[in-house]
């Protein structure tokens, strides 16, 4: 199998799973929902850090590398802490 | 070999647990630890990747530096920011996660495309233009929501179409000749073009469809970081990509549903309201005929008198940080024996779901929050309804009056309830700038104030008549 078509069965299972994962979600938890899918599809930094790796000498590529880490990263880290601080107020009825 | 298979390994571990994370995320008990899991998925990612390529010192400093700065605006943000805000925020993560896709296309194609073949050239093409509109879409949305931003004129009439279809064709012109030209002119077409068609098709969506747009950008965010993982050759970010992007669809449908707006009407339509006002009645205060207001002292004898109330909490309530006040009153009616629930619009606040997160912060335990369908039967044997800083969301027009621009969509029929309270700033239209008929119907009173202070007011009258003191009483 090629690379490319490896590469597009994967894309095309992962939207299938996609998909499939979010099929009933009470209203109560769209929008936590909505901002950890978010904080998820900050995984860009995974190209960050490998086109800082590409970079080698060339520090102009590093620094567009470094600037989008970081700009991932804040997603990332945003997002998950935002997610949490919203899940962790969500209680039942006689909870601590 | 090993570190090869050892990345492997943490790759798929890390592909199992985003699942994982994301089916978690949709049950309330799971949730937080389904939030975490991913977390920690991303780390392993992370971690994966950095044994498999061994950054040399150089690249270390870069990362670090990148990391820190990234990582603890991240922390700041999230620990600063109010749950009012929480629509811009999201929108504002989104539309950096957006950008750091676009940069390193970008990156990539000005100094790394030299033996890149057609693949990674289109795949190239394609993370421009997606993160580029993610980018300055959310921006776009983000100042919209912030009041920074106004919907101008000419973005409700036709002009805006001809002028969003001359950005994407120069965008295409961009993608299509980017190939033979990676790092030249067409790239920078390619980003101008795209990043302007962002601002063109979101400016000219108005406040109350803006969720849904901010949901579809989060979509998009995810299809942008999918064809970064093309550019740079990972699976993992690929999968990621996908399932974010897909999920970020099927979210953005159920909203759409909720609203009763497609998403053609929504993308294409324009702001609600600023084009149906007229049909509509206008909104403005001269539009109302009958109205009945009472104070503070007369809704508070009403409460006293019920058996079954319930609140039906609106954005007006958020903006006067009145969540904490309205927690103590259910508290001391639930003292008194009243029945205390709350009305939860699929679209109360300003996303699906805000005001849960709302009424969550002050304590409100989630059984009580009701969703429309359970609620809407209910209403008939309700004594009295109080509907605070809600507007649209229980406007009687949308059932009843075709030519209301929110006829269809379903609303919260409080009309049905034997007393409605209304407490409201002044007549002033709502999100979607339509008049409202249920502030005239007999069974209405107004009573106007800051929705804090309404509520401190029953607070007080009620503590006077008494009430919540002696529980055996009821």
């Amino acid at each position: 199998m090629s690379a490319l078509s490896q590469a597009l069965w994967v894309l095309l299972l992962g939207s299938l799973l996609g998909l499939e994962l979010i099929g009933k979600v009470p209203p109560t938890l769209h929008t936590p929902l909505m901002s950890g899918a978010n904080a998820i599809s900050g995984i860009t930094v995974l190209a960050s850090l490998t086109l800082i790796q590409k970079a080698g000498d060339n520090q102009a590529l590093l620094l567009i590398g470094a600037l989008s880490l970081g700009f991932a990263l804040y997603n990332v880290v945003g997002g998950f802490l935002v997610t949490d601080r919203m899940l962790a107020m969500f209680r039942r009825k006689g909870d601590s | 070999m090993t570190t090869s298979l050892l990345s492997d390994g943490l790759d798929l571990v890390a592909v199992l647990l985003l699942g994982l994370g994301i089916k978690g995320l949709s049950k309330v008990r799971s949730a937080r630890g389904a939030n975490q899991l991913a977390a920690v998925a991303m780390a392993l990612a992370v971690i994966g990747l950095l044994i498999e390529i061994r950054p040399e010192p150089m690249a270390w400093l870069w990362i670090a530096a990148g990391s820190a700065a990234g990582g603890l605006a991240g922390l700041i943000t999230a620990q600063r920011v109010p749950m009012t805000a929480m629509p811009e925020v999201v929108a504002l993560f989104n539309g950096c996660g957006g950008l750091a896709s676009l940069l390193v296309a970008v990156g990539v194609a000005l100094f790394d495309s030299a033996e890149a073949d057609i693949v990674a050239l289109v795949s190239i093409a394609i993370s421009v233009f997606v993160g580029a509109i993610t980018f300055s879409g959310s921006i776009v949305a983000m100042a919209k929501l912030q009041g920074w931003l106004n919907t101008p004129a000419w973005t409700q009439s036709s002009v805006r179409h001809a002028v969003n279809i001359a950005l994407a064709v120069l965008a295409l012109v961009g993608a299509v000749l980017l190939p033979g030209d990676p790092a030249g002119l067409p790239l920078w077409l390619l980003v101008i073009g795209s990043s302007l068609l962002g601002v063109g098709v979101t400016l000219p969506i108005g406040g109350a469809d803006m969720p849904v747009v901010i949901s579809l950008l989060n979509s998009y965010s995810g299809v942008a970081a999918a064809a970064a993982g093309f550019v740079v050759g990972s699976q993992l970010l690929i999968v990621a990509g996908a399932m974010v992007g897909a999920a970020g669809l099927i979210l953005t449908q159920v909203m759409c549903t909720a609203m009763n707006r497609s998403l053609l009407s929504v993308l294409f339509g324009g702001a609600l309201g600023a084009s149906g006002g007229a049909v509509g009645g206008g909104g403005s205060e001269a539009g109302y005929s009958r109205i009945t207001s009472c104070s503070a002292e007369e809704c508070a004898m009403a409460l006293e008198q019920a058996e079954r109330v319930v609140f039906v909490p609106g954005y007006g309530l958020a903006v006067a940080q009145a969540q904490h006040a309205l927690r103590e009153l259910s508290k001391l009616l639930e003292n008194h024996g009243v029945e205390v629930s709350y009305a939860i619009h699929p679209v109360a606040g300003r996303m699906p779901g805000h005001m849960n997160v709302l009424l969550a912060e002050a304590d409100v335990p989630y059984e009580q929050l009701l969703e429309m369908d359970t609620v809407n039967p209910e209403f008939p044997r309700t004594d009295v309804v109080i509907v605070l800083g809600a507007n649209d969301v229980v406007n009687p027009d949308a059932k009843t009056d075709p030519t209301s621009p929110l006829y269809g969509m379903p609303v919260l029929e409080v009309d049905q309830a034997r007393q409605v309270f209304v407490v409201k700033r002044s007549l002033g239209a709502g999100y979607a700038g339509i008049a409202n008929a249920l502030f005239e119907l007999p069974q209405t009173a107004m009573v106007f104030g800051d929705a804090k202070a309404v509520l401190n007011g029953l607070l007080s009258e009620l503590r006077s008549m008494g009430v919540g003191k002696a529980k055996v009483a009821a």
